[in-house]
Order: structure tokens, then C-alpha cells, then sequence
């Protein structure tokens, strides 16, 4: 299990970091949803991986950690109010620059398709 | 009552942020100004309230939902993080007050989005958990991220979008690092980091290093240090004057954050770990302070110019942490409150300088005079003086005080030169804006001066923030103990473990 959920966390983030790296918004609106996955999964991690265990205290001789669980619960909904913001806010840098490039950069192969 | 002191200069902005929001506030544009005014001069006075609190009875810990130390989340109002906080919430009383002269009509919400910054700002300072400070990074970001649009044009959408996605990215790396620190540590308050990263043995020692240096990436965006500086001329040049005024105080948020966790966590007691980022904070302060210099040279108007001597100060106070000994923090502490207090008011001399001289704006060139040369002159000399650390303002005893505290330190023989380079460089950069902008200018003085005059609110904010410079000359003395105490303070590693520990008893 901790081989498959480490590479699992670490394809995501190969793939947020590849489409970060794009120029232009919507890959990097894409590739930062994938990263902030990534990350909610290792915060998750953090706490040992377990199967089968309450996250309550007395209930049973075996736990897992909740205090993982509460960080991942904060940092999904921080991750999904930003991940709000930057999509509106690449929209509408979309309308003021005329370009989706994050430069704002007017596009050139355009010119050679017409 | 006086208990909860510690908790109010986060809770009053929420609730001024909030209030602001609802009718009768919320439609009315000159109840909103009076309203916004008297809430933040409240928070302010407030905040002075616990600095006293905190200076007759010493450091104050909070326990949130009283869950004691380990488990819940603490606030801890020690002399450094109260001095910051009213700096913090002066500020805001400044920018507030300005605004209300005509700026925080060009866009909707400035007022409750300026209490919401302080309340993040204020929770950054306060909090002694990790992923508190996390929490409270985001809450400023998002209100910064909507008051650098404020009032905007299109160079500004484009600053605004790569501000955010670099602070995304920036955010989720600050999670990763707190996910490995958690994994190793078992705990997310910084005292009892300092306790654990003592204890580390085996392979768990270079996870904890991991994290520890993915912080100072973290703490490097913020901060704007080298490399991760590129965002800041441009951003603070194209948001609003006041609103970068506003933000002079978030890039020294990055600053505190590297004073706390290199002093605290890994600091002199951490075992293998000790003083583990200490060689890499040097160099790149001293790039940062060489990288500042040539953006302060090669700045083509005032705004630039101001926010390149943000980076410039950055790389100082970063070198004084890099020293961690009493006597550079307590430097770094003085020179802190100086530059956050000169660059603000730099920002808001170039958007006065810039209305008044028409379609030149505030570009280092000649253009028409301003209409009110012997108030912006004498106010922009006093701001210069401070800022280029000449005699006899503040900036030359931040800068006296620094060089000496950093004199037995390691790097000196590159940082002295590279320093006093800059600082030449600045000093020339300085005076020719200055000599450029007030006194090469065609004859013709543009029509309707009557207007641009400098609005009482805009002047009362001014003043306010000039006579801080003079203001810290004269009271160095009581300033540099406070300083002193501050740093103390700050060293005192089991002094520290045992008051956030015990809840403050």
C-alpha cells in the first residue's frame, strides 16, 4: 500500500509540476489542482498510513492520527477557495491581455496559421 | 478581559471587516471611511494596550479554547511579535486613513479587505503553531491578492496573475514541509519542534532537514529574497501606492518567519541540526542586497525605485538573521520598524509626487513641477535621509548598529563591502530622483493645481509616517533596550520551551 499511495503522490506531482511549468493559464489552473492534490495526499500520509482504525482516542488499543485529517480538511478548503480565485482571475486576465499567456504576450503563431 | 488582550488584535479585524461589510457601513461611502478610521485607530489602540500588557508582565501565552500547549493551538505575545503587530496595525491606520481621501472609491471592498490583511498580518505575528501561521499566511494572501486588484488596469491583471500562482505554489510547498516536519516531530507547535528536533536520531534527522529548508523556500517567496524576488518590483509597482504601502510589512512577515523557526526550531539547541540554514541565508542576503542595489540604479520612477529598496532591506534584515546572535537581532529589530516605516512612506511621497505632476506621474524625468514643492520636497528629504542611512536619522543608527553587530561574524569580509556598495548606490539613486523630480522641470506649471493639492487626510497619513523616522532618533534609547529585550527574549531558548509549554504560567 505505501508503494502505491507514494507513487500515486508522486505522479501527481510530476504532472502538477510539468503543467506549471506551461505558459499559458489553463495548464497551470490544471497543474496547480493536481499539485494541491499531491500535497492533501502526503499531509494525509504524515500521520502513518493505517487500515481499519478509529481516529478516536479509547475506543480501540489501535488509533490512527487525526490530527492529519483535520490539517487535510483546512488545506482542501484553502487549496479550493484559491484554486477559485486564480480560475476567475485567469479568466479575467484572459479579457483585459487578450491572451491567455501569463506574460500576457499577444500570440505569434497565429500570425503564420493566417 | 484583560486576560483575552492577547486574542484581540486578531479578533478586531474580523469583526471591523465584517461590520463594514453590513448596512449602514456597507452602502455608504463616507460612514464606510469615518467607521473604517475609528476601527482601525481602535485595533491600534489595542495593540499598544498589549504592548504595555506584555512589558509590565512579561510574555503572554494563549491558549485557544484553553487547549493547552502541545495539543491546541497558542498564541504567544512576546516583546517581538507585540512590537510588530503594532506596527502591523499602525500601518493600517495610515493606509486607511489615506485611502479615504479618494482611493478606496476605485474599487468595491478596500476598507473591509484592509482589516482583513491586518487580521492575517496580526495572526502571522501572534500564533506559536505551525500550521496556524499556514493558515494565517492565507488569510492575508487572499486579501492581498483582491487589494492588488483594486483599482486596477491591465499591467496590473497580469502582476496580480503571476503573484498568485507563485504564492499557490508557494503555499502548497509550505504544505509539503509541514507534512514532513509533522512526520518526524509528531507536533506542530514550534516550542515543542525546538523540544523534538533536539531528539531526532537516524534517517529522521535529514527528513526534518528537508523540511526545514523547503520552510526557507516558503519563507524566501514571501520574503521576495534571491532568486525568488522577481515578483516584487513589478507587483508593488503596479498596485495601488497606498495599497503597497500597505504591503511593505507583508514581505517582513517572511522575514519574522525565518527569525522564528531558525531561532527557535533550528537554532542553538537543535543537536545535529543546529544553525542548519545559517550558511545559506548568508549568501543569499548578500546577493539580495547586490540584486537590490542594481534594481534601485536601474529604476525608471519612484515606485520602482521604492520597491526595490524593499528587497534591498530584506537582504539586510535576512543577513542579521543569519548572524543569530542577541546583538543582530536586536539590530534587525530596530532597522525592521525603520525601513517598514521609510518605504511606506516612499510609496505613498510617489503617488502625492505623481498626481501632482501630471502625465510624467512619478517617472524619474522632466517633467511639470509639483504644485506643492516645499512640503513633498522637505517630507521627501526627511524620508531619503532615512532611507540612505545617512546622520542624523534612524537609518543611520539602524545601520551603525548593524555593522557592528555583524562585525565578528563570518561572512563580514564579503557582506561590509557589498552592503556599503548598496548603500552608496542608493545614495546616488536617491538624490537624483530627488534632484530630478524637483527641480528639472519645464516652466510651465500645469493648470488646476487646486486639485492636486495634497488632501488633510492624505497629509495627517503622511506626517504620520515622515515623523517615524525622526521620531525612532529620538527616542533610540528607549527604542534600542526595547530592542534589546526583544532579542533576549527571542534567544532565550528554555526560557521560551517552558512558557509555551506550561501556558504561560
Amino acid at each position: 500500500m505505501e508503494l502505491l499511495y507514494a507513487s500515486c503522490v508522486g505522479l501527481l506531482v510530476s504532472c502538477g509540476v510539468f503543467l506549471i511549468l506551461r505558459s499559458r493559464t489553463f495548464p497551470i489552473v490544471l497543474g496547480l489542482t493536481m499539485f494541491s492534490y499531491a500535497v492533501n495526499l502526503f499531509l494525509f500520509s504524515s500521520g502513518r498510513l493505517s487500515i481499519n482504525n478509529a481516529a478516536v482516542l479509547g475506543t480501540s488499543s489501535e488509533y490512527t492520527d487525526p490530527l492529519p485529517q483535520a490539517l487535510v480538511l483546512t488545506a482542501i478548503v484553502i487549496g479550493f477557495a484559491m484554486t477559485a480565485f486564480v480560475v476567475i482571475l485567469a479568466i479575467r486576465g484572459r479579457a483585459d491581455l487578450g491572451s491567455d499567456h501569463v506574460d500576457g504576450e499577444p500570440e505569434k503563431d497565429k500570425k503564420v496559421n493566417v | 478581559m484583560t486576560h483575552n488582550l492577547t486574542f484581540l488584535p486578531i479578533l478586531l479585524p474580523i469583526l471591523a471587516g465584517v461590520i463594514l461589510l453590513m448596512p449602514p457601513f456597507g452602502s455608504n461611502l463616507s460612514t464606510r471611511r469615518v467607521a473604517s478610521v475609528v476601527l482601525s485607530v481602535f485595533t491600534f489602540a489595542v495593540s499598544l494596550a498589549l504592548l504595555l500588557k506584555v512589558q509590565a508582565e512579561g510574555t503572554q501565552v494563549y491558549a485557544i479554547g484553553d487547549w493547552s500547549a502541545p495539543f491546541g493551538i497558542v498564541l504567544v505575545a512576546d516583546p517581538l511579535s507585540t512590537l510588530l503587530v503594532c506596527l502591523t496595525t499602525l500601518l493600517g491606520v495610515v493606509c486607511v486613513l489615506y485611502a479615504s481621501a479618494g482611493d478606496d472609491d476605485k474599487g468595491s471592498f478596500f476598507h473591509p479587505l484592509v482589516h482583513f490583511l491586518i487580521l492575517g498580518v496580526n495572526g502571522a505575528f501572534l500564533t506559536g503553531d505551525a500550521f496556524n501561521l499556514f493558515v494565517f499566511f492565507e488569510v492575508l494572501l487572499i486579501a492581498s491578492y483582491s487589494l492588488l486588484m483594486h483599482g486596477g488596469d491591465k499591467k496590473n491583471t497580469r502582476a496580480a496573475l503571476q503573484y498568485v500562482i507563485l504564492n499557490l505554489v508557494g503555499s502548497a510547498i509550505f504544505l509539503i514541509a509541514l507534512g514532513v516536519l509533522y512526520g518526524v516531530l509528531g507536533t506542530l507547535n514550534m516550542a515543542d519542534m525546538a523540544q523534538k528536533v533536539a531528539l531526532l536520531q537516524g534517517d529522521d534527522v535529514y527528513l526534518a532537514k528537508i523540511g526545514g529548508m523547503l520552510l526557507l523556500v516558503v519563507f524566501a517567496l514571501k520574503g521576495a529574497l534571491l532568486p525568488l524576488h522577481l515578483w516584487l518590483p513589478n507587483t508593488y509597482a503596479t498596485a495601488m501606492p497606498v495599497v503597497a504601502a500597505l504591503f511593505a510589512i507583508m514581505t517582513k512577515v517572511g522575514v519574522y518567519s525565518m527569525m522564528r523557526v531558525y531561532t527557535l526550531i533550528f537554532g542553538d539547541e537543535a543537536g545535529e541540526l543546529t544553525h542548519m540554514a545559517q550558511s545559506w541565508l548568508w549568501w543569499l542576503a548578500i546577493a539580495t542586497i547586490a540584486m537590490g542595489a542594481v534594481g534601485v540604479l536601474a529604476s525608471k520612477d519612484l515606485r520602482k525605485l521604492t520597491a526595490n529598496l524593499v528587497i534591498v532591506s530584506v537582504g539586510t534584515l535576512v543577513a542579521l538573521v543569519a548572524v543569530q546572535t542577541i546583538e543582530a537581532s536586536s539590530a534587525a529589530i530596530y532597522y525592521l520598524v525603520h525601513s517598514t516605516l521609510v518605504t511606506a512612506a516612499l510609496f505613498i511621497l510617489a503617488d502625492l509626487i505623481g498626481r501632482q505632476r501630471g502625465e510624467v506621474a512619478d517617472r524619474i524625468s522632466a517633467g511639470s513641477a509639483v504644485s506643492q514643492p516645499k512640503l513633498l520636497g522637505a517630507c521627501f528629504l526627511i524620508a531619503a535621509i532615512a532611507v540612505i542611512g545617512m546622520p542624523p536619522l534612524s537609518g543611520f543608527i539602524g545601520k551603525v548598529w548593524l555593522l557592528k553587530a555583524t562585525l565578528n561574524a563570518e561572512y563580514t569580509l564579503v557582506f561590509w563591502p557589498i552592503y556599503l556598495f548598496a548603500s552608496l548606490a542608493i545614495l546616488f539613486a536617491v538624490s537624483k530622483a530627488g534632484s530630478t523630480l524637483f527641480w528639472y522641470h519645464h516652466a510651465k506649471i500645469t493648470t488646476d493645481t487646486r486639485q492636486q493639492r495634497v488632501h488633510p487626510a492624505q497629509l495627517v497619513a503622511l506626517l504620520i509616517l515622515i515623523s517615524g523616522a525622526p521620531l525612532m532618533t529620538v527616542f533610540a534609547g528607549p527604542l534600542s533596550e526595547y530592542a534589546i529585550d526583544a532579542a533576549t527574549q527571542l534567544h532565550d531558548f528554555n526560557n521560551n520551551i517552558k512558557l509555551i509549554l506550561s501556558g504561560g504560567q
